[in-house]
């Protein structure tokens, strides 16, 4: 995957782009992308991938304009239009997922093929999503993995949190990323989502990780019974990150969209 | 010199066992650890112990804002300080302060703070903190990377409801109002001085010497921990090329006083302990929400006040903690000695004198405060000699000024009354 840069209204955004196919927007997690994703390497291989970073994340610029679910949507319709991409595959994970369901619902005529991999968006009280601004490094794998242990050795790749410059570094990261994320995430991942998912036209397919501790499953079916004639993947032995954990699985199900 | 006797009002009844049976002291407390029944004498005894410290001539009483936090029971400071403008005579109501990014609208604070300038006689310092994380995001649920840009919004719109003279509107981002019209308003003209507590985030130095605030930094780690924040703050006020008035800058220190070194130990050493270890005792998941500090201030290096040194505060014995200046106590001249230390290397006009600290009991707790109001504050008034007459940073309360009761005892008859008003 290659890193470039397109100019949108409010901010120069940095993207990945790659592969061959049909193509496909990739809207990432709070936790950001990098070009060695294995998931979006992997659907390089079936699509041309175009994966916008959310301005704050990686290396991109902070666009202190978007404030709210709206500026969030808007914003990566800005990217679609500046990319020059006409009806791409959509797809979303975690927060990417919310606002692809966000863009998917604003704009329903513009879009024909949505996949939402495990997102946040719906509040239910007795099925509380975890609060994640609060877990420390150490405490994420739990949440994010079916197997733990493997995740954690996947996330830290070696680094050392006892290391000030890199804790420092992570720090800034993390105030850059979540700080950003934490606009329609924080502190509940809601912003009426809900009550606009009806408005959805586009085929849809939703995933989800079985042992999914960060985003219950109990909300894949509410985005199944909430957007018409969606279709629901449930994914065994995989967590929030079911991108990482069954990576083939997951480019299947958005492939059968077409 | 102005010294404010200041009480953080924690619970005093947190068991034992408290760090290790809960993970924090602030946001996700024990509900069942808080006793109302109880609590009706703890408030009274911290008011009347903020009362007392009026009689011996501190310069003001202090309170402050924090929520859902068991060293801090005061989530409306302004119930406390409109208890204390009745109940004191001389001393300033220095309320430090009132989150105004948390208030909907914010004109609230303008109002309530009007009416404490008003009951007390010109007497408020109005604090004006952006709250800390575990306060504004994760008890009040303001998203962390916008509160500052709610929190300055605020603070336009309370300064211009103060010093306006005309109903206006205000289309805030965060504020639409159609009829913004304060009434009252506050005695102190322009406006009540004004103080920014703040923890080292360096955009808190440009706002208060653009706008002759006073910075305030309420640490618990004591001024030894403190030079080099303060440093940062002097030497942006010397680029910037405003005067270095002393009362530019304010800090919270925690004191006891005692007649000797041994019996400051003696007395005191159980509740500092309680503070540091019981008190203090906050996850850290709660500390800093992603996006709550500027990326500029974390680059600075300025880590979190709230994060404990490594280890944790329970390794820190009574010696750790007074030679490591988090606390100053012993004899009054061991007092009087290490505050001129501090006044001295902060260059801090404002002393916030932590004299209530953790479970101490109300007459240990007068007993050091009025050793430090007898024989140490006198020798530490004149510190600043050059800037004696510098009152842009404290109040300017009306010279005739009502006490509280001074109704007749009986109400007047009937022909007293025709007599009155024939």
């Amino acid at each position: 995957m290659e890193l470039k840069t397109v100019q949108t209204r409010h901010v120069p955004v940095r993207y990945l782009e790659g592969g061959f196919g049909p193509d496909l927007v990739f809207l990432h997690g709070a936790g950001g992308i990098t070009a060695e994703d294995p998931f979006v390497n992997a659907l390089a291989a079936k699509f041309h991938v175009y994966a916008p970073l959310i301005p704050g994340f990686g290396d991109s610029e902070e666009c202190p304009e978007i404030r709210d679910m709206l500026d969030f949507t808007l914003h990566s319709w800005d990217v679609v239009e500046a990319l020059g991409l006409k009806d791409p595959v959509l797809v979303g994970h975690s927060m990417g997922g919310m606002i692809a369901a966000e863009m998917a619902a604003i704009a329903p005529n513009d879009l024909t093929r949505l996949a939402l991999i495990g997102p946040p968006g719906l509040w239910d009280d007795d099925h509380p999503i975890v609060d994640f601004f609060t877990l420390m490094p150490f405490e994420m794998p739990q949440y994010l993995f079916h197997d733990p242990a493997a995740g954690a050795a996947m996330m830290s790749s070696g680094r050392s949190m006892e290391d000030p410059g890199f804790l420092q570094a992570y720090l800034v990261t993390n105030a850059r990323q979540l700080g950003m994320a934490g606009r329609i995430l924080f502190p509940i991942p809601e912003r009426g989502l809900a009550q606009r998912l009806y408005r959805i036209k586009a085929k849809t397919v939703v995933i989800w990780g079985d042992s999914d501790r960060f985003v219950p499953p109990f909300y894949a079916h509410g985005f199944k019974k909430g957007i018409k004639g969606a279709e629901l993947v449930s994914i065994p032995e995989a967590g929030h990150m079911v991108t990482l954990e069954k990576t083939a699985q997951v480019v299947d199900a958005i492939v059968r969209l077409g | 010199m102005k010294f404010t006797w200041f009480n953080l009002m924690p619970w005093p009844y947190l068991p034992d066992d408290f760090r290790e049976k809960n993970r924090s002291v602030w946001v996700d407390i024990d509900q069942k650890l808080f006793d109302p029944a109880k609590s009706h004498e703890v408030y009274n005894t911290y008011m009347d112990l903020l009362e007392y410290a009026d009689t011996l001539g501190f310069d003001g009483v202090g309170v402050n804002e924090h929520h859902q936090n068991g060293y801090g029971i005061m989530p409306s400071p302004n119930i406390i300080a409109a208890g204390l403008a009745r109940r004191t005579k001389d001393a300033a109501i220095v309320v430090l302060g009132n989150s105004i990014a948390l208030y909907n609208p914010p004109v609230r604070v303008a109002e309530e703070f009007a009416m404490l300038d008003c009951i007390s006689g010109g007497r408020l310092v109005a604090g004006f903190p952006v709250g800390t994380s575990m306060d504004t995001n994760y008890c009040y649920g303001q998203i962390p990377s916008l509160t500052r840009e709610k929190y300055q919004e605020a603070h336009d719109l309370i300064i211009k409801a103060w010093t306006t003279r005309e109903p206006f509107a205000f289309n805030g981002r965060y504020n639409k109002l159609r009829h913004v019209n304060i009434w009252p308003r506050p005695i102190q003209q322009p406006r009540p001085p004004v103080h920014i507590p703040g923890g080292g985030s360096v955009e808190t130095y440009d706002f208060c010497i653009d706008n002759t605030y006073s910075y305030s930094y309420l640490s618990f780690s004591g001024y030894l921990r403190a030079q080099a924040l303060m440093n940062g703050y002097w030497k942006q006020v010397e680029e910037r090329g405003v005067d270095k008035s002393p009362y530019r800058a304010g800090f919270a220190q925690t004191i006891l006083v005692a007649d000797t070194d041994e019996e400051a130990e003696r007395l005191y050493s159980e509740h500092v302990s309680y503070f540091y270890n019981r008190c203090l005792h906050v996850y850290p998941g709660f500390a800093d929400a992603p996006g709550y500090r500027t990326i500029k201030t974390i680059q600075t290096g300025a880590l979190s006040q709230y994060a404990p040194p490594r280890g944790g505060y329970a390794e820190l014995t009574w010696k750790d903690l007074v030679e490591g200046g988090h606390v100053i106590a012993g004899s009054p001249e061991t007092v009087r000695q290490r505050m001129e230390d501090l006044i001295k290397g902060l260059n801090v006009g404002n002393i916030f004198c932590l004299m209530h600290v953790g479970n101490m009991p109300a007459d240990k707790c007068m007993y050091s405060t009025k050793l430090f109001a007898e024989k140490v504050m006198p020798k530490l008034r004149d510190m600043f000699p050059d800037w004696a007459d510098d009152n842009r940073f404290w109040t300017t309360p009306l010279d005739k000024r009502v006490t509280a009761g001074r109704l007749p005892k009986e109400a007047p008859t009937g022909a007293e009354l025709a007599r009155t008003y024939a």
